[in-house]
């Protein structure tokens, strides 16, 4: 065994010697204990107070400079990310990129890869070659700050085909009209509108927001705008602010006018009656030149005020309906002609148009004509166009010819149905034929090579399909239409029932604290105003206005994704 | 001293709207009371009695100015309140500056 002397173990290792104490409990021994563990409390002390300063100073350096290599890391990233995707040319030396651009571009792309070039100090120039490709090229639209939300709201449904006609341009119109037609109220729609100029107006600090419900709306700000626009103009037109009717202009209709002399009534009729029914047929009651615009106020006080409105908004809606899908037809009619497919336009469009114009086109013009060539003094007698036009699908005329509308309506309108049914066969069948024979022509011409198939079976499958789709289709489009009739009833009779549940018992206070019960209730007004009909009515209308744009959505097809840095994390 | 500040910037801002809201809306709905306008009609508080008036219609008339004036002190007390939450407004900008 060897004995390493304890003064070298000691030297080597840091251990500290200190005179033996001899007897354990002797006064020297124990104040010598005390300053040793005094002086090792002072020394451990130090040494952590020391380590926890050193590791501030290392940390607070290092803080200086975390967001510095933060981003280069990124930056990193990013170029290797890029480089990945582009491949190496045979000589090693060179980087090869193939990338879709838009046309219009060229140039700046151009520049700007010079620009990177000179910037690096490299010799090279890159080169930048236009070649041929047989892939479609992604699409891309090209959109501001202001148009990007309705070109979102368009490609949630689908994205149009490369180079076809995209509907966003003319979804910045219908999309906000639709809603307001839903919505209708100037007193919701001006709350709307302002709420949407103060977010327009605060974009900086907006921007800043990380929120996602906010940057949800904030990114909506244009749409809320012109939605709410539109909305106080359409509750101009539908004479409602807050449930309650403005008169702007003085009322059409006259009241004492209905009294003796003039009218049917007595003093013993007002006291009788529950409700009484003003006549525009007696003399001086309705002016003659009804409201100037919209409806007229008076209506907000009749109790039959529904029947009235309810005609009138579902007629509009089914006039709003059959002008939208027209339009929606006329849009494939550009797509066509861009294509250069004159067959197609012939096959397809010209059935399409004369299909829905003789049956729902008709439909447009028996409202407009009803509402122009009746009279008042008819009114009794009024024939109901909902039954003229079952009447008209069943080839059922009564045999007395009065309750027509025109003189020659049987004439007309069997023509029209026959035409329709006539256009169902054109669309099913006469394409399909038509492929069929060109193929045959092909075969007997080019016997010896193999021509590229057609399979006649989903040719005619697939044109089966699109007739039955757009026959029904419009029936039914047509009718989903109505839901703007029954959106705009909904919101009307909510903000009523808000009205008469809560100002009205304040204003109705017969007490002397009506003040301060109206101050009360008016705060609790207020909230469920924004609550209930702007929040809840304003998604729910969005959300049916958005159901009936999606008739424009196509195939679903590649979307251009836009090169940037951020996109490679 | 008591601190004048009892809302949060957030509830301030509610106040401030809510009272630029209520100011406008109900000085409104006191002029449109004022001139007797027919559409407010079902919200006068009119019984049965009032149409035994001797001389109609002053009594409706009266009874119509009796709402707008309501309406003209509830708007008063919005203002207050628009006044209030604008110094709490105020106060709470301050606080933010002290505190940086």
């Amino acid at each position: 065994m060897s004995c390493v002397p304890l003064n070298l173990v000691s030297h080597k290792s840091g251990i500290q010697f200190y005179p033996k104490c001899v007897t354990p409990n002797s006064a020297l021994c124990e104040s010598f204990c005390s300053s040793l563990n005094t002086n090792l409390v002072l020394n451990s002390g130090r040494v952590l107070n020391q380590t926890n300063e050193h590791r501030h100073n290392v940390l607070t350096s290092a803080a200086v400079n975390i967001q510095n290599w933060k981003t280069k890391v990124k930056k990193m990233k990013a170029i290797y990310h890029t480089l990945n995707l582009c491949s190496i040319d045979i000589t090693q030396k060179l980087v090869i990129a193939e990338i879709w651009c838009p046309v219009s571009d060229l140039s700046e792309i151009h520049s700007a890869l010079i620009k990177g070039s000179e910037k690096s100090g490299s010799s090279l120039h890159p080169v930048l070659h236009r070649i041929e490709s047989q892939q479609t090229p992604p699409t891309f639209n090209r959109t501001t700050s202001f148009t990007s939300s309705f070109q979102t709201i368009i490609d949630s449904y689908g994205v149009g085909d490369y180079q076809e006609i995209n509907p966003a341009p003319f979804t910045i119109i219908t999309f906000p009209f639709l809603f307001a037609v839903m919505f209708g109220d100037c007193g919701h729609g001006l709350i709307m509108t302002l709420f949407a100029t103060w977010m327009i107006l605060q974009e900086g600090h907006f921007k800043r927001l990380k929120n996602e419900l906010s940057d949800t709306l904030f990114s909506g700000r244009y749409i809320l705008l012109l939605m709410g626009l539109f909305s106080v103009y359409t509750g101009l037109i539908y004479n409602d602010c807050f449930s309650k009717s403005l008169s702007i202009f003085a009322s059409a209709w006259n009241v004492r006018a209905m009294f003796q002399p003039t009218g049917p009534w007595t003093n013993h009729t007002v006291h009788s009656s529950v409700t009484l029914q003003l006549d525009p047929v007696s003399p001086g009651v309705f002016s003659g030149s009804p409201y100037p615009f919209g409806i007229d106020p008076i209506w907000n006080l009749s109790s039959n005020k529904l029947t009235f409105l309810n005609s009138y908004k579902m007629k509009m809606s089914v006039i709003f309906g059959v002008v939208h899908m027209l339009f929606g037809i006329m849009l494939s009619l550009g797509n066509y002609i861009h294509f250069r497919e004159p067959r197609n336009i012939l096959l397809q469009f010209v059935p399409e148009v004369t299909f829905m114009l003789a049956l729902f086109g008709y439909l447009v013009f028996l409202i407009i004509f009803k509402w122009c060539a009746v009279p008042s003094s008819a009114s009794r007698r009024a024939p109901s166009i909902l039954l003229h036009f079952i009447n008209m699908m069943m080839f059922s005329y009564p045999e007395s010819s009065d309750s027509f509308l025109y003189g020659s309506q049987k004439r007309v309108q069997i023509f029209l149905v026959v035409t329709a049914l006539l256009m169902v066969p054109w669309m099913l069948l006469v394409k399909p034929l038509i492929i069929l024979k060109e193929q045959k022509k092909e075969q007997r011409s080019t016997k010896e090579l193999n021509p590229v198939e057609v399979n006649m079976g989903d040719v005619f499958v697939h044109q089966a399909i699109h007739t039955i789709e757009y026959c029904l289709g419009c029936v039914s489009n047509t009718a989903s239409y109505l839901r703007l009739w029954a959106l705009s009833l909904a919101h009307a009779e909510l903000s009523e029932v808000l009205w008469k549940m809560v100002p009205h018992v304040a204003l109705s206070a017969r007490a002397y604290l009506g003040s301060l019960m109206l101050t009360v209730i008016f705060a609790i007004f207020a909230i469920l105003t924004v609550t209930i009909l702007l929040i809840m009515e304003g998604l729910s209308a969005f959300l049916h206005a958005l159901r009936l744009h999606c008739k424009f959505a196509g195939v679903p097809v590649t979307l251009f994704a836009e090169f940037s840095p951020e996109m490679s994390q | 001293m008591v601190t004048l500040l009892c809302c949060g910037p957030k509830m301030a801002a509610c106040g401030i709207v809510l009272s630029i809201w209520g100011v406008i809306m109900l000085v409104l709905l006191g002029i449109f009371f004022n001139v007797h306008s027919a559409v407010l009609f079902e919200d006068v508080p009119f019984t049965e009695n009032d149409f035994q008036d001797k001389n109609p219609p002053q009594e409706i008339y009266r009874l119509y100015e009796k709402v707008s004036y309501n309406c003209f002190i509830a708007a008063a007390i919005y203002a207050l309140l628009g006044g209030f939450s604008f110094c709490q407004v105020r106060l709470n900008k301050r606080k933010e500056y002290m505190v940086r």
